[in-house]
């Protein structure tokens, strides 16, 4: 199924490609296609770099002369390239820094992580506080913030992934101070762990766990500080648990740079941004 | 007696597809020390022992739950299912009729073939749950023994199975000639006859035990920490991997790759150890 829903889109835009180019008189065919050769070198956030390595991919099957090289090693190492122009676009899995307003940054989608709980678990909201004071130990037993008497299962993620990091930033937490139960590694485990365990707690991005909840996943996300959990409020800004993710420039984009910074923002990848639950831009 | 060109042709061949094939194992062994040099030599071995704890992020390294982990649930897994796997091949092949035992053969077969990643997906909705009901919270070291238990047990089924079936006839024989019944020709005659067999059987389970990562993944809870019971949430090498390879850089990713470098080690051992006990001839 997963795969359908990648190659249907993408065969359909072939075939309209080779349509088009076949339609095309032969001059205006070469025109276009020499103006779009070359090389883009992208440098920059672990998060971001799956995602615009599925961008590039699909932008090189449907530009052949364009090679797109994308290279991981942090959001500060994209902010440094950019600067130095070592890179052509950097990659910033955050909004830019007063410090750095010198750089251009384009949102190519957004990432939220919502906190979720097993359907039949009585509680509907959490502090800030509490769900800190959970993840760190110091409640331990759902009776402590209006639930029922049973202790809590704290669900983790592992180290060094995003969604972790953008949690443990929200709430101030040092990994080393979390008291997991189960550490997981993608979203669907989290989701999978809450739904057979009611007395669960986990964290998962917002878009795997807005699916499962949407889909008879007996799990629930809750609000943050008072704010619904829901792709709709990321996409608005309203949601405080989320980040943009980013492809920033030194100077304003030109020709194959603006190109793709365009193409990556466009709703002809907003699949892709959905496969790999991040939220697509609103447009 | 001189060879005919074709077959010159095919020894060559032959000798260049044995090259490759050998060159596989010592180029991914290569490849695996590579990775990890760096890092030996920026922070050194002793980390993995002395380290307060696994936080890669925050440059600490200590290794030793996770390798506790894994040799937990191996351990755990082979003493459960070696004796199961031993006594039903015993089963099949010297009580059950025929008919039972083939059908009893082909499910075994089956119980194979399943993949790693259905047992995990399985215990991760229904057992890990059940667990969980009678100690919380369910995802723990006993969830990995059983599953692995589980999925070793065709190992050891089959190749007992197979050991008994070499046995030499004249010995079954000689057995029932002295009068002897079946059990005590089971234990007395069957099991030191394939004594060889059998102990190969266990280092296989145990090798599949070790490397096994899905299934583990998924039931076993994952939290960096040294067991205090068996209802204890662990980490074993191989999720350990798998868990953090796709966000890994730098120092945290060449640490990936010492874990891996530990698996093989302990594979080389197991490997060794088979070999050697296989050189004891004991049907001529």
């Amino acid at each position: 199924m997963k795969h359908l829903r990648l190659l249907a889109p993408l065969s359909i835009g072939l075939v309209a490609c080779w349509l088009q180019s076949c339609g095309k008189p032969p001059e205006a065919a070469t025109q276009s296609s020499d103006k779009l050769q070359g090389k883009l070198v992208l440098t920059g956030s672990s998060t971001v770099a799956p995602l615009a390595a599925e961008i590039a991919k699909r932008y090189e099957s449907q530009h052949p002369g364009v090679r797109i090289d994308v290279q991981t090693g942090g959001s500060s190492r994209g902010v440094a390239d950019a600067r130095q122009g070592v890179a052509d676009i950097g990659m910033v899995s955050r909004s830019l820094k007063d410090s750095e307003k010198d750089l251009q940054a384009f949102t190519i989608a957004n990432d939220g992580v919502s906190v979720i709980l097993n359907q039949d678990n009585p509680v509907k909201n959490l502090t800030d506080k509490q769900i800190v004071d959970i993840y760190t130990d110091k409640i331990n037993n759902w009776k402590q913030v209006g639930g029922k008497d049973a202790p809590i299962t704290v669900v983790n993620k592992a180290e060094g992934r995003s969604t972790l990091e953008l949690f443990a930033d929200h709430f101030k937490l040092k990994t080393t101070d979390i008291r997991a139960d189960v550490v997981i590694g993608d979203n669907e485990q989290g989701i999978k762990t809450v739904a057979g365990n009611p007395n669960a707690i986990a964290y998962v991005s917002i878009g795997s766990g807005e699916y499962g909840a949407t889909h008879n996943t007996p799990i629930k996300l809750l609000p943050i500080e008072g704010v619904d959990a829901s792709i709709a409020n990321v996409s608005n800004g309203k949601f405080p648990l989320s980040r943009p993710l980013n492809l920033v420039t030194k100077t304003t984009p030109t020709g194959l740079q603006k190109e793709f910074i365009d193409f990556a923002r466009s709703k002809d990848v907003q699949d892709i941004v959905k496969e790999q639950y991040f939220v697509p831009v609103a447009k | 007696m001189s060879q005919s060109r074709n077959e010159v042709i095919l020894v060559w061949m032959l000798r260049g597809m044995a090259i490759i094939s050998g060159a596989i194992a010592l180029v991914i062994l290569l490849f695996l020390i590579w990775e990890t040099l760096p890092f030996l030599q920026n922070i050194g071995l002793t980390r993995f022992f002395n380290d307060p704890s696994w936080h890669p992020v925050s440059e600490e390294f200590n290794l030793m739950p996770m390798l506790w982990g894994s040799l937990f649930v191996t351990a755990g897994s082979v003493l459960v299912a070696t004796p199961l796997g031993i006594l039903s091949a015993v089963f099949c092949h010297y009580y059950a009729p025929p008919a039972l035992a083939k059908i009893y053969r082909s499910l075994i077969e089956l119980l194979a073939g399943i993949p790693s990643v259905v047992y995990g997906f399985w215990g991760l909705v229904v057992l890990v749950p059940i667990i969980g009901r009678i100690h919380p919270p369910g995802p723990s070291l006993f969830a990995g023994i059983l599953i692995l238990t589980l999925m070793i047990l065709p190992t050891i089924a089959l190749v007992a199975d197979a050991t008994f079936a070499n046995v030499s006839a004249d010995y079954l024989r000689g057995a029932t000639a002295l009068g002897l019944g079946r059990w005590a020709m089971v234990r007395g005659v069957v099991f030191p006859a394939a004594k060889s067999g059998l102990l190969t059987g266990v280092i296989l389970e145990t090798g599949r035990a070790i490397g096994e990562t899905m299934a583990v993944l998924m039931v076993c809870g994952n939290v960096v920490q040294v067991p205090k019971g068996v209802f204890e949430p662990v980490r074993t090498l191989t999720a350990n991997i798998a868990l953090e390879m796709a966000y890994a850089v730098g120092n945290h990713r060449a640490a990936l790759f010492v874990s891996g470098l530990i698996l093989m080690a302990m594979i080389v051992v197991l490997v060794i150890a088979a070999e050697t006990i296989n050189q004891g001839h004991l049907y001529d």
